[in-house]
């Protein structure tokens, strides 16, 4: 497998940390001038999603991990795992069990695509769209005259995810919501 | 939006920025009567200092340099001390200089030096006159404060660097990088990364601040010479809003110590898998005929507009950045 010397290292490089697959989020470059060069680097582990920092001596380097974004259709759930088919038109199906798919779960929607992170081949996790439609299936009843101002309620969509929307929004209507804050963002004209 | 790659990365404005520093600068001299030069940027020799290096240029042969190859300066001091040891009295440059292998928010290979030499100065007077140069440009009500490295050390990371043990200092070091790479760590590259990671973050939060008196182990190309018992460099850094800005030096005038830190230079490059660089024959031979006693210093200009200008990466501050270059 290649490796990374700290000079290539470049925010998104996937490399392997400790064993672990991890991708660079920051890569600061500290020189005294009279003095060691490093390379302060921050790092998101992707097994454990946590971000760690560590200091290199510049000119070290990591080993590149076999980590890959792909681009793949939900198919549906067996209830085991949740399966994936890649869009490039060559079929390729993934399954991805209950960890790799973590918080995506409540955005999952069948047909639509999500980035499947593969390593080693096999899904290491899954993320939405920054923006995903959904249907509402339970809310409490609209009051007449409410306006986009004024108070707000939960509802429920289609995959299960609750977001607070505003008290005008009704069930059977379609919904934009940010996957990155869980926040209501529109109603979708149908 | 990202501009196309054609396009400068520091705004005009900026841009305007430089040109008035350099004005600014060149006035400043002006009336101190300090002389403009102008010196190789080209030459035979390469630094020697180990955490710098040159880039190495080829060229034809018969142009002057030997076996056709030449180097990019990483600062213009030897050819300035030339200059001293042959009479030119106070000298100051605007240099480009470059050094391979620094890319990064403050750092650029290429990049532009203020470097000047003031005979009978002492580090403490030469550190009086940076302060006036910043003070002036940044607008500064007082001068910047003083710090010796030691309290500095003792104030900002809790430990004496000339007292505590290597193993102390490693244990420290660990806290920023692996256990297996810090135990490898010599005594002053312990000191750079505690530095580094825990004083200039400190420093971020303070006045313009002087850091004076370095261990002599750090000395470069400074006189050293007994304080408060240790053996301590004639060598001041100015930190602005945690960065770096300048390295000054009560200069070493001393043609045979001059020719032992050229050796020990090597040794180090060598265990470190360096390529040994030739000594400055040129620069030996001057300091041999005679150098005058002087505090010389050099101020990253590119720098020094981050800081004026609040810009947070170097490349905010010059026109077309190593990647655009």
């Amino acid at each position: 497998m290649a490796s990374y010397s700290t000079n290539e290292f470049r925010s998104g490089l996937k490399v392997l940390l400790d064993g672990d697959p991890c991708v660079i989020l920051e890569n600061e470059f500290v020189k005294p001038g009279k003095g060691q060069a490093f390379n302060r680097v921050r790092l998101r582990n992707l097994m454990s999603n946590r971000v760690w920092e560590r200091t290199f001596k510049s000119g070290e380097s990591l080993e590149a991990a076999d980590v890959m974004d792909r681009d793949m259709e939900y198919l549906y759930t067996d209830g085991e795992f949740w399966h994936f088919m890649v869009t490039d038109g060559s079929f390729e199906q993934f399954a991805a069990d209950a960890k790799a798919v973590g918080d995506c779960m409540k955005w999952l929607k069948e047909q639509d695509v999500y980035q499947v992170t593969l390593y080693n081949g096999a899904p290491l996790s899954v993320t939405p769209p920054n923006f995903v439609e959904l249907e509402v299936v339970d809310t409490d009843p609209g009051m007449k005259g409410d306006t986009a101002q004024g108070g707000s309620k939960p509802a429920t969509l289609s995959t299960g995810a609750v977001v607070s929307v505003p008290l005008f929004i009704t069930i059977g209507e379609v919904l934009k919501v940010d996957t990155r804050t869980g926040d209501y963002v529109s109603r979708v004209k149908g | 939006m990202m501009q196309p790659d054609w396009q400068p990365t520091a705004s005009l404005q900026a841009l305007k920025n430089r040109a008035e520093l350099l004005q600014f600068v060149r006035g400043f001299f002006a009336s101190r009567q300090v002389m403009e030069v102008e010196t190789p940027v080209l030459a035979r020799h390469g630094v020697s200092d180990l955490h710098l290096d040159a880039i190495t240029a080829r060229t034809a042969a018969g142009i002057g340099f030997p076996d056709g190859r030449a180097y990019l300066q990483t600062s213009p001091e030897y050819h300035m001390k030339r200059l001293l040891a042959a009479g030119s009295g106070p000298i100051f440059q605007v240099f480009r200089a470059f050094r391979d292998g620094e890319l990064g928010r403050r750092h650029n290979p290429e990049f532009t030096l203020l470097e000047w030499y003031r005979p009978g100065f002492a580090d403490d007077d030469l550190m009086t006159e940076v302060g006036d140069l910043v003070a002036g440009w940044l607008g500064l009500n007082a001068p910047p404060q003083r710090i010796s490295y030691r309290q500095a050390l003792q104030r900002w990371a809790g430990l004496d660097p000339f007292l505590a043990s290597d193993a102390e200092l490693r244990v420290v070091c660990e806290s920023w990088l692996d256990k297996a790479l810090a135990d490898t760590l010599s005594r002053d590259i312990c000191l750079d990364v505690i530095m580094s990671h825990q004083v200039e973050p400190a420093l971020a939060k303070e006045p313009p601040t002087f850091i004076c008196l370095y261990p002599a182990s750090q000395a470069a190309l400074a006189k050293t010479s007994i304080v408060e018992g240790q053996a301590m460099a004639h060598r001041f850094e100015l930190y602005v809003r945690g960065v770096e800005l300048c390295n000054g030096y009560w200069e070493l005038t001393d043609a045979a110590e001059q020719a032992r830190r050229f050796e020990l230079d090597n040794q180090l490059r060598a265990e470190a898998g360096k390529p040994v660089m030739a000594a400055d024959a040129f620069l030996l031979a001057a300091l041999n005929a005679g150098m005058p006693a002087s505090a010389g210093v050099a101020l990253g200009l590119d720098r020094l507009l981050m800081v004026s200008s609040g810009a947070d990466s170097i490349a905010d501050v010059m026109a077309f950045p190593a990647p655009r270059a």
